[in-house]
């Protein structure tokens, strides 16, 4: 029996859950480096923008052959962190592989987990507390402002500004807070189980909630007026490093970076999972596809996860947050079962296929950034070494979910 | 008898080149290590932390634990890097730096040598502390740094333009390249700065902020960082340099920092002139230095850096007409 979600729009054919392989050749007229001297006429070189480089903010390796400060091409080699989760998963049971679903995007952690136990209790077709599944999006969207707000102060530190770092580190300890006193982690919570959660959340958590939300709005605010509105910060980001919707596509980029090209795709509202049609919420998208509207996405994306959480807050129901009847040794039933979430950087899904025993057949965790970094090497092309990087930290690379 | 010899001794002019020339480099030794905890605990406040706190109290023995680590660091010279040249560069960033500040009038009578050309004399220094960056950059044998000293280059010659454009106009105001003459000229009320003279120079504020710009440009602050923008080049022209390579081309930066608000003072904000009448020239000299390198700080840790090509736009689009025509409207009105 296979229970497949409603197709995903933007992957090729079923089951190719890693869309970075395309065989469309990487664009008409581009140079490879092997002859980028006798196409251009002009001597190359190569730099090797890490595994240890300031930007690339872990250990992702970019093969760069320059023609001066242009960049010819960009080769992003991956592997230097590859822990072989999937592979993991296939000697330890359902239970045992949870802890691993938080250390794939440790920014992320709540989505991810989510994917996963979503995916083993629609196999085991467990039936969870609506009060689980609230606490589930108050926790993952909380999880996905923290997120955002490393990826603003850490794509301001590559634009070369520091300050800002220290103020989005300032609200995300508010949250890291928060998630803390649920869940007793602070970045790999592991607190969804299967049929629920580990615990109920308590009134200092509810209450701390309600304060952030009102808390974190002026401050958007004054990013805005600080930030987003700098004549640098604007010269550097408006028009540069385009990628199209088309583009998008072909690489299976999702997340802020299709919406930032005027695509309206959101795993929450195209797939509903959870509760999240229960709720009021915009899907923000900016057609320009530049690294400004990516900026501008994430930035408005964060607004709208204070609404989701503001209203979940408020309806929350009572009940208990496990389900009654889950099997202590979890066998899932023959077949391929999958679930895909909106994680921070764009549609995460997992796959797992069972043949009836206490540990998984197969698991295929299809991960956002691996997408999102394949398309860098055509969209980098022609661009100047800083306006690649920029292009780069607009893309919000997570390095250990690119390699998993 | 003794006392009088000694006296006689240092008034002689070797000797009082010498006291100045010792003076300058405790001055700007002393500056380029607690200009860096200036700097550490302004970022600290403008970034909502404490900065430095844990050598001395509030930090005050950082520096020197800092410099003591640089020294104490073994100096590593790359294999196949150009020896003499990757050992020189630094020195060449730093020197001219030290003999520009010989000019610059500190008070009245304050100044090591009161020479006519003392502006063309700090320019034509200037111009060689760009050697140091690139040379440095080139001798590394290093992507990173080659790339930043062929940026540097470009900077360089993009932004040389503008400033000596502005220092022709107020030449031309003035009629002088003597800094002693120059602050002379502007003795008396705070209108009388040629920060403030739009009798002679309407645009002189516009002046003004060209000269700060190019300034930041010239020293590599941010937001023209190009030459160490550490998120594309490492650490740029400097990436190979360890220990105290790397120590005088931080202190360089530094005291090149100082001279180029050392001449804005004098060139703009009347120098050691007081505007109210009180407390020695020295006094307002330093209060005016230090608010215009605070400004320099102030700028570094609220922008982000900007493009390389947008700064090369921003100076052959922006600056060096409308120093042009500044220079045009001037010399007309000096005419008139």
């Amino acid at each position: 029996m296979i229970i497949e979600q409603t197709k995903p729009v933007l992957e090729g054919p079923k089951g190719d859950a890693s869309p970075g392989r395309t065989d469309e050749p990487i664009a008409p007229g581009a140079v490879r480096a092997s002859d980028a001297p006798a196409a251009t006429g002009r001597e190359t070189f190569v730099i090797n923008l890490g595994p240890q480089h300031p930007a690339t903010h872990g250990v992702l390796r970019v093969k760069m052959t320059m023609d001066g400060e242009y960049v010819v091409r960009a080769e992003p080699v991956c592997g230097y962190i590859h822990r072989m989760h999937e592979k993991m998963a296939e000697n330890r049971t359902y239970a045992q592989f949870l802890p691993n679903t938080s250390r794939i995007d440790y920014l992320s952690a709540m989505t991810y987990t989510h994917a996963f136990v979503g995916a083993v209790e629609r196999a085991a077709k467990i039936q969870v507390p609506r009060r689980a599944e609230y606490i589930r999006v108050i926790t993952s969207e909380l999880n996905r402002i923290a997120s955002h707000l490393v990826w603003w102060g850490a794509f301001l530190l590559d634009l070369g500004g520091f300050t800002p770092l220290l103020y989005a580190f300032d609200d995300r300890e508010k949250i890291l807070d928060l998630l803390e006193g649920i869940t007793g982690a602070r970045l790999t919570y592991c607190y969804y189980r299967v049929g629920g959660l580990y615990n109920d959340v308590d009134d200092a958590f509810l209450n701390g909630t309600r304060t952030f939300v009102t808390e974190m709005r002026p401050r958007l605010k004054m990013y805005r007026a600080l930030v987003t509105e700098n004549i640098i910060l604007r010269k550097r980001l408006i028009g540069i490093g385009p990628i199209s919707a088309e583009m998008c596509r072909r690489y299976g980029a999702t997340g802020p970076v299709i919406r930032g090209s005027g695509v309206s795709y959101d795993v929450r509202r195209l797939e509903p999972y959870s509760v999240y049609p229960e709720f009021d919420f915009e899907v923000p998208t900016f057609p320009e596809g530049d690294s400004m509207a990516r900026y501008l996405v994430r930035m408005e994306e964060m607004a709208q996860s204070l609404r989701i959480i503001e209203q979940a807050v408020d309806k929350l129901p009572a009940g208990p947050v496990m389900a009654e009847r889950v099997p202590r040794v979890l066998k899932l039933p023959m077949g391929d079962y999958c679930y895909a979430v909106e994680a921070a950087r764009g549609r995460f899904m997992v796959r797992v296929v069972s043949d009836n025993k206490e540990i998984p057949y197969r698991v295929k965790l299809r991960t956002p950034c691996l997408s999102n970094l394949s398309l860098f090497e055509e969209a980098s092309q022609g661009m100047l070494l800083p306006d690649a990087l920029a292009l780069m930290g607009s893309l919000d690379l997570v390095i250990p979910d690119i390699d998993r | 008898m003794n006392m009088r010899s000694i006296s006689l001794f240092l008034s002689s002019e070797p000797a009082r080149l010498v006291l100045f020339l010792l003076g300058i480099m405790a001055f700007v030794g002393l500056n380029a290590a607690y200009l860096v905890w200036v700097e550490r605990k302004g970022a600290g406040r403008f970034q909502r932390r404490p900065g430095p706190t844990e050598v001395g109290p509030a930090g005050l023995l950082q520096p020197i634990a800092d410099a003591l680590k640089l020294l104490s660091k073994q100096l590593i010279v790359p294999a196949g890097v150009d020896r003499t040249l990757f050992r020189v560069a630094p020195l060449l960033m730093m020197s001219p730096a030290l003999i520009s500040l010989a000019v610059i009038p500190w008070g009245e009578h304050l100044a090591a040598r009161n020479i006519n050309l003392g502006l063309l004399m700090i320019f034509a220094f200037g111009a060689i502390n760009t050697m140091g960056i690139m040379l440095g950059g080139w001798s590394s044998r290093n992507k990173y740094a080659i790339i930043s000293a062929a940026r540097v280059v470009s900077q360089s010659v993009a932004y040389e333009i503008p400033v000596l454009l502005v220092v022709i106009t107020t030449i031309l105001v003035t009629g002088t390249m003597n800094l002693n003459e120059i602050v002379a000229n502007q003795a008396g009320p705070f209108w009388k700065w040629y920060l403030f003279r739009w009798d002679v120079n309407p645009l002189a504020p516009v002046t003004f902020l060209i000269f700060y710009t190019c300034m930041l440009a010239e020293t590599n602050r941010a937001p023209f960082d190009m030459a160490e923008a550490e998120s594309e080049l490492v650490a740029g022209a400097y990436t190979e340099y360890s220990g105290m390579g790397f120590g005088v081309f931080f202190m360089a930066e530094y005291a090149n920092i100082l001279l180029g608000c050392s001449v804005a003072t004098v060139l703009f904000l009347g120098g050691w002139q007081s505007p109210i009448g009180v407390l020695p020239g020295v006094f307002w000299f330093l209060l005016k230095l230090y608010f215009l390198v605070f400004s320099v700080i102030w700028v570094r840790w609220t922008f982000p850096r900007t493009q390389f090509y947008g700064l090369l736009n921003l100076s052959w689009k922006i600056l060096i007409p409308v120093s042009l025509f500044t220079l045009i409207l001037s010399s007309a009105l000096v005419k008139l």
